[in-house]
């Protein structure tokens, strides 16, 4: 997802057997459905574990400012356009949201950038890929942003109290992203046939990343086993992608597209699509940096950084003298 | 790296005259620019007409530690409750 294959730094999930008093009760609240919050005690490997989930989380919204920057310029109308700027706005607010709930952990934002920028820290595989058309916004925010929505939800409840309340805010955003989406779909679909296959590229392009966004299989994953049991991780990859496959491929219908897997076929008796074998080396090849895009997207995000850096100090130099002439006074 | 920037809690005042609430947390190098910034991500979509920004620093808050000492005597008092007292049916406006 945004934040994918998360290390807990742990070999075995930790059982009864294992735990000292205070990990026991801390392990008891989570159980019984109460919120961690940022003083209380908690094991290292769980505030690690969330400062590595949150940072990923909140990097994946950074860069993924990116790819859709690309079409501020070019949106076909000015209306287009205003929405577009608006979503990307909202992206940087839930990058906020997200750097403030891993700052509760006892690591400061700069560090967190740091990483990001070193390489150090990863960023959802999604982002590494080119957006070609402008039928890719569509499907960025109907298919990405979609599967955002279907992975975030449930984070609204997980254990951590500040990560709970900032998901809260961003689910309230991230519906308009997807929305907007499926009318930039909407609009191609009904249009000339030139627009129609714009959008049928756009999604052939995009599905198969897409439904990678959800991480490996975890059935045989210690990390997920142990962030389930922390609630950091509510549902298994496998249950949430199996969900976006199943509202999607309707809204797919609905647009007179087809989804690119020729073995996507509906269970009458399960209920659920069954869809085709995921191209998992892709999806381990992005990650370890060979995607598409990765050294584009992470050369820009260092630049900006770099380009702002005058304006940030100018900030601070200007604080500074105020402070220095109030204390003169 | 240059010097980091402060952290700000940020409290919004909705339009219908309820008081400030706790919104989130942002830095700025200084309170005018926290309270720029704080309308640039809190209120977007109309979500307040007045800001209060404070210094994450200069809050103090209680202890995880004093749970008990500073809420548990509140449990035993009940009767601080309107519900604790019944009222006969035929009894009105009270």
């Amino acid at each position: 997802m945004y934040a994918q294959m998360v290390e807990t730094g742990l070999k075995n999930v930790r059982t009864a057997a294992d735990m000292g008093d205070e990990e026991r009760a801390f392990q008891d609240r989570i159980d019984a459905g109460i919120k961690i919050e940022a003083k209380d005690w908690m094991p290292e490997a769980y505030r690690k574990t969330l400062i590595r989930q949150i940072s990923q989380h909140a990097h994946s919204e950074i860069v993924g400012q990116l790819p859709e920057g690309n079409w501020v310029t070019r949106a076909p109308t000015l209306k287009r356009k205003s929405i577009l700027l608006a979503k990307i706005q909202d992206e940087a607010g839930h990058g906020l949201y997200l750097y403030s709930a891993a700052e509760t952990l006892g690591v400061s934002r700069d560090e967190l950038l740091a990483a990001l920028h070193s390489g150090k820290a990863k960023y959802s595989s999604i982002f590494n890929y080119p957006t070609l058309s402008w039928a890719d916004m569509g499907a960025i925010g109907w298919l990405v942003d979609g599967s955002a929505i279907i992975n975030q939800i449930p984070l609204c409840r997980c254990s951590y109290g500040p990560y709970a309340r900032a998901m809260i805010r961003v689910c309230k955003e991230e519906s308009f992203h997807a929305r907007q989406g499926y009318d930039i779909m909407m609009s191609l679909a009904k249009g000339t046939p030139e627009q129609k296959a714009m959008a049928q590229d756009a999604l052939n392009r995009w599905w198969w990343p897409s439904l990678m966004m959800f991480g490996p299989s975890d059935a045989e994953s210690v990390n997920s086993a142990q962030s389930t049991q922390w609630r950091i991780k509510l549902f298994s990859n496998d249950e949430l992608r199996q969900r976006m496959v199943d509202q999607t491929v309707p809204q797919a219908e609905y647009l007179g597209l087809t989804i690119p897997d020729p073995d996507l076929k509906f269970n009458e008796a399960t209920g659920h699509y069954e869809f085709g074998e995921i191209d998992w080396s892709e999806f381990h090849n992005v990650l370890k940096g060979n995607g598409p895009c990765n050294r584009e997207r992470l050369r820009t995000r260092v630049k900006a950084w770099e380009d702002g850096q005058w304006f940030r100090d100018a900030l601070v130099a200007h604080a500074d003298k105020h402070v220095k002439t109030k204390a003169a006074a | 790296m240059s010097k980091e920037w402060p952290l700000w809690e940020v409290f919004i005042r909705s339009q219908h005259g309820l008081a400030h609430k706790h919104v989130g947390s942002l830095h700025a190098p200084d309170a005018e620019m926290a309270i720029n910034n704080a309308r640039d991500v809190y209120t977007r979509r109309n979500e307040g007409v007045s800001i209060w920004v404070v210094r994450a620093a200069d809050i103090v808050a209680s202890s995880p530690a004093d749970k008990g000492a500073l809420f548990e005597p509140a449990n035993s008092k009940v009767y601080r409750h309107p519900t604790f007292f019944p009222m006969p049916e035929e009894v009105k406006n009270l």
